[in-house]
């Protein structure tokens, strides 16, 4: 532990400790460009110069320096400001004044590191230096002449996400960086480079030019487009949500948002249901609240009724849904809408145990159906990082594009019966092995092998649990704990012949199994749910009202609400709790308070942020049999109704997943 | 220098060039080359595997050699490494061509010394004889470039034509050499005064006069 003093306030440091973190444990701020937490040094924007003595008698860039015992650091002396002001007349030499047309302006790094750093006047009356502009596809706008050559986004794209794609061409002065050939970018954390980009030279594309960040409302909300349960912000003007960003949760998410989590926004606008829709003589005809709901009092299901979930409901809609089905006499609930049935008797055996963060830990990691960059996609950047540091993959199922070296093991599933000698080698050596059991799994009834192989591959040993389940809907783990899972799965609704189906936002279910039913859809997109639907009532997004997610982690996670559904719409508990009246039933809450007091009486765990307790695991039981010849997601930028409805998404998956070309505006 | 751009990735280029393999001693040449390397840091070798390719495109094509996109992606994969990385080091190295040159790359020098011991005239006189500056003169035999400094300071001026330098130029030294070598023949490589041979002081030593002969001890006059 190194004893370092930084400008006459001596303190210790963890050993490894960089100078810049030092100053940064000393309440001291270093500014910086290129250094960045979750990246590798690389020490080229030399703006966080400092004094440090003993050493050569000049600046040094604290960033690439380790602290050392002894060392005498300033960060407030005379050569240290000169230092930063010449440091920063230089990167500003090249850089276009053009900050009022800059979509980065008013979070700009360099923008606020000039005003609190710089010289506040130029010296410089040469010609600046011009850069073409790079395509980097759909989602990333860029304006190279901006670039100042930190590089962030070039160690991003290779250390996190895997994918060797953004390089810095030609050099010094002549420096570009681009991506191969100018292709679009291809991966599914693409968008958080424009997050890292200290500048304006990487910016949202969708997003250009559409608002200033102290326009914007914040709220703090989670991502709903897969099980991650991902950490996000949105920003808001009017009743508009125009952007989401990832928030830092170390946890959950790092400080990545998949692109698609963070570029469905515009879905939010598009496709939704603002009123009420009746179908009379096999049309759906606009009506009032009073008229659907009079609809639905009409054919009086009494207990012939059931619930069916969607992937991106709060569990506050769950339990209302639940409550009203229990008023009614029913316990028909389900949330696996592609019609899974594998066993929820005990959560543990269904969970991602591991937790994300104890993931990155493990040495030996065994992939059974999930195409895991698809399905989660920072999920995947963890197992990179664990790959990294020195795990072995192996995985079962159809191959993938891997961001990190894998073996695949076939697509039987019998491997898992008998596993080849090589895998069972790096595993009885593994000191943290795991396991992850994907949808494509489940489907095919491999839980039960799966939990045997806790037992035979030692998965669970002292502070140490290697058996993970991977979900996909944000609703799943919520839905399982609020008991959304019946024996047969879908097909126990389907033989029930319920007179009265109510369906969450479900719009993966295969309707015409319930052909005889009376079909409520309460959603919020003109999906396949409301196309199935004889009674649609308009409700809100996940960004129109408050709920609690859990993920595929079994944690417990809190959503705001930002802004307010549109047209007719309402949340969807209200119209659940106005069901109720409709129907005749009390369901024994008025507000939303009550009802989440409800539900965490009834489920003490979704009351606590943070991960819950499911207990021990279950033994396994049965043999693997099968192959798994697909994965349940075939694209992966149009898996949920709202990025179905999104123009980007849409975008993205023709352009980047099927090789349709977009013609470029002549500018 | 600054003008260095990557040849534009046409249909042509993949066509003429995606079929592009190590010949059967630069293969040997690229195992030698690659084994020099410790495990698992195979990709160290993609400098001196880029120069092999550039000179086998230039074997093919009779120039100097050049590097196309798909060749430099032949290499990425050879090393197994991505091909944007293989391209970062193609496009910071000056000596990689990025576009087509003549069988001649004539490099001069016009960095101070050079400057000052009259390489604009060296320079001048390249023009005159119809080259162009990044450009492949008409009867395809020369390109020519201006560079920054060689390291033959003390042989100003010089210029560099393909692996050979040729220092100590004159107009009338450089209309030689150039003749010779669009003749077909090889002249002498080095400086190009009379009686000098290498670097060594122009019209003889200056200094340590005394070490001429044999080794003298000068400690005992300081």
């Amino acid at each position: 532990m190194p004893k370092v003093t930084v400008d006459g306030i001596e303190l210790e440091v963890p050993a490894g400790a960089t100078v810049l973190q030092a100053c940064e444990l000393a309440g001291k701020e270093i500014p910086r460009f290129c250094y960045h937490e979750r990246l590798s040094i690389a020490g080229n924007c030399r703006m966080c110069l400092v004094e440090v003595k003993p050493g050569p008698p000049k600046p040094q860039a604290s960033c690439a320096l380790p602290a050392t015992d002894g060392q005498e650091i300033r960060t407030d002396s005379e050569m240290v400001k000169k230092a930063r002001e010449g440091v920063m007349e230089f990167l500003l030499i090249n850089h276009p004044l053009d900050c009022p047309i800059c979509d980065q302006g008013g979070e700009c790094d360099l923008q606020d590191q000039s005003v609190a750093y710089g010289r506040g006047k130029s010296r410089y009356d040469e010609n600046k230096r011009a850069v073409t502009e790079k395509y980097m596809g759909p989602l990333i706008k860029t304006a190279m002449t901006r670039c100042i050559h930190c590089t962030r986004c070039v160690r991003f794209s290779e250390e996190v996400a895997g994918v060797d794609e953004i390089g810095a061409l030609y050099r010094g002065e002549n420096m570009q960086i681009t991506t191969y050939l100018e292709r679009a970018a291809k991966h599914e954390l693409s968008a958080n480079v424009i997050d890292l980009c200290p500048v304006g030279a990487l910016t949202s594309r969708p997003y250009a030019f559409e608002a200033r960040p102290w326009e914007l409302k914040k709220t703090l909300s989670i991502d709903v487009s897969d099980a991650v349960g991902a950490n996000i912000r949105l920003d808001s003007r009017g009743r508009e949500v125009l952007r989401i960003l990832p928030r830092l949760n170390d946890d959950v998410n790092e400080e990545w948002l998949s692109d698609k989590g963070r570029y469905q926004v515009d879905g939010l606008t598009r496709r939704r249901l603002d009123q009420p829709w009746l179908r009379r003589d096999g049309k759906l005809i606009a009506a009032t609240w009073d008229e659907a709901f009079a609809a639905i009092a009409k054919i009086n299901p009494g207990k012939d009724v059931a619930v069916i979930a969607g992937d991106m409901v709060d569990c506050e809609t769950l339990f209302a849904a639940k409550a009203l089905a229990g008023a009614l006499g029913s316990t028909m609930i389900e949330g696996r809408q592609t019609g899974l049935d594998y066993s929820c008797e005990s959560l543990a055996a269904v969970n991602f145990n591991s937790t994300f963060n104890g993931i990155e830990t493990a040495d030996a990691i065994l992939i059974v159906g999930s195409h895991v960059r698809w399905e989660a996609a920072l999920l995947n950047a963890r197992l990179r990082k664990a790959v990294k540091g020195g795990a072995k993959v192996f995985v079962v199922g159809p191959e993938w594009e891997m961001t990190y070296p894998a073996t695949f093991l076939g697509t039987d599933l019998a491997v898992l019966g008998k596993l080849p000698k090589d895998v069972t080698d790096v595993f009885e050596k593994a000191e943290r092995p795991a396991i992850i059991l994907g949808g494509a799994g489940l489907a095919k009834g491999a839980l039960g092998p799966a939990l045997q192989l806790c037992a035979s591959l030692n998965l669970v040993r002292e502070n140490w649990n290697g058996f993970n389940v991977l979900h996909m809907a944000a609703s799943r783990m919520g839905g399982l704990m609020l008991g959304y899972a019946q024996k047969g799965g879908i097909a126990d609704l389907a033989a029930a012949k319920p007179k009265l189906l109510i369906s969450l936002g479900a719009d993966e279910v295969d309707y015409t199994r319930f052909a005889g039913s009376m079909i409520a859809y309460i959603g919020h997109h003109g999906d396949s749910g409301a196309h199935a639907a004889d009674i649609i009532l308009p409700a809100a997004a996940f960004s129109e009202k408050p709920g609690t997610y859990v993920n595929t982690e079994g944690r417990v996670q809190f959503a705001d609400k930002a802004v307010f559904a549109p047209g007719d719409a309402r949340e969807d508990w209200t119209i659940l709790r106005a069901l109720a009246d409709a129907l005749k039933v009390s369901v024994g809450f008025d507000s939303f308070e009550q009802l989440r007091a409800a539900m965490i009486a009834a489920v003490p765990a979704l009351g606590r942020e943070g991960l819950a307790d499911y207990g021990a695991l279950p033994k396994g039981k049965g043999t693997a049999s099968g192959t798994i010849d697909a994965y349940p997601i075939k694209d992966f930028y149009l898996t949920n109704p709202i990025a179905r409805a999104s123009v980007t998404m849409q975008r993205c998956s023709a352009e980047l997943l099927h090789g349709q070309d977009f013609a470029e505006a002549a500018e | 220098m600054a003008d260095r751009q990557l040849a534009p990735d046409t249909p042509e280029l993949r066509a003429r060039w995606s079929s592009f393999a190590w010949s059967q001693d630069n293969a040997r040449q690229a195992k030698i080359i690659v084994a020099r390397y410790p495990d698992g840091r195979q990709r160290s070798a993609v400098m001196p595997l880029l120069d092999l390719a550039q000179r086998q495109v230039g074997a093919e094509t009779n120039t100097q050699g050049w590097l196309p996109i798909p060749v430099m992606e032949y290499v990425a994969k050879e090393l197994d490494m991505p091909a944007i990385r293989v391209v970062e080091v193609a496009t910071f190295y000056f000596m990689y061509n990025l576009v087509p040159v003549g069988k001649f790359h004539v490099q001069v020098c016009g960095t101070t010394p050079c400057m000052l011991r009259g390489s604009d005239d060296i320079m001048a006189a390249c023009k005159k004889r119809g080259m162009r500056i990044g450009h492949v003169s008409d009867d395809g035999l020369w390109t020519l470039t201006e560079v920054e400094c060689m390291g033959n300071c003390a042989t100003a001026p010089m210029v560099q034509i393909n692996d050979g330098n040729y220092e100590d130029l004159t107009v009338e030294r450089l209309d030689a050499v150039l003749d010779a070598l669009a003749a077909g023949g090889s002249p002498k490589e080095g400086t190009q005064e009379p009686g000098r041979h290498t670097s060594e002081p122009s019209g003889g030593p200056s200094s340590l006069k005394e070490m001429v002969k044999a080794n003298h001890d000068y400690r005992g006059e300081w």
